[in-house]
């Protein structure tokens, strides 16, 4: 499924989307930076509450498909911009972590 | 030995928001080259890590990626305080990392032990108040 398709499916709002056609191919919950770099994988929706500048370094070095922002965490303008410039797409969610890793997980299986 | 394709970088020590700008940076730079993707990300994390650990701990220092014909090398070098204990900054989960760091989602104590499994060897030099400096290879 792309993530331009999961954010119709999953009803996410969009703060940056330069690649929805771009496809997830699974799913990755973390909020320590350096835990997820070890462990998420290409191609992964990545599930956060966290929202610093980082996060986009971090989803590009790891080339997750996206980013999803869980409880309805929101972002600077800042990381929105660099987002859009780095081609990551960036998307969030007023639902938990759970709640929309058990969403996406009947997308993907 | 041919000549390697080489990319500096100042890591800006006060400045977070850049942190990470160097490594991507040489992951486009990597991909230009035709370096496959799962070697462009095991240097760009080892990169990003050690380029985090500078910011944190060093006030910023250099960085240093040399592409040879069949491993990478990535040389960190720092001027800051050093490694006290070499042993424990090497186990997961220890860190000496500030709580505005660890607010950021960094200090987790993995930026080492991440260095050292994504790379094919690490060496590490270090003087308590002259600096460290880390090299790391990739082989592909």
């Amino acid at each position: 499924m792309t993530v331009s398709e999961l954010k119709n499916k999953l009803a996410l709002n969009v703060i940056s989307m330069p690649d929805g056609e771009r496809e997830v191919t699974g799913c990755y919950i973390g909020d320590l930076l350096s835990w997820v770099m070890g462990a998420a994988s290409s191609g992964d929706a990545w599930i956060t509450i966290m929202s610093n500048i980082n996060i986009v370094a971090v989803a590009a070095l790891c080339d997750t498909a996206a980013i999803i922002l869980a409880e309805g965490v929101t972002v600077d303008e800042n990381v929105k911009k660099t987002a859009e410039e780095k081609g990551i797409n960036l998307l969030s969610s007023e639902k938990s972590a759970f709640i929309l890793a058990t969403e996406l997980a009947e997308c993907v299986a | 030995m041919a000549e390697a394709v080489r990319f500096h970088f100042d890591v800006d020590g006060n400045n977070f928001t850049m942190a990470g700008q160097a490594s991507v940076e040489v992951k486009k730079s990597l991909r230009q080259l035709g370096i496959s993707p799962e070697t462009i990300r095991r240097v760009s994390v080892a990169m990003y890590e050690g380029e985090i650990n500078m910011v944190i701990h060093a006030g910023g220092g250099t960085a240093d990626v040399l592409v040879y014909e069949n491993f990478i090398e990535i040389i960190l070098a720092d001027e800051g305080p050093g490694i006290s204990n070499l042993e424990l900054a090497m186990q997961e989960g220890f860190s000496t990392a500030p709580d505005n760091v660890r607010s950021l989602g960094f200090g987790a104590g993995m930026g080492l032990p991440n260095m050292k499994r994504y790379t094919d060897s690490m060496d590490i030099e270090t003087a308590l108040g002259k600096g460290t400096k880390i090299t790391m290879r990739v082989n592909f």
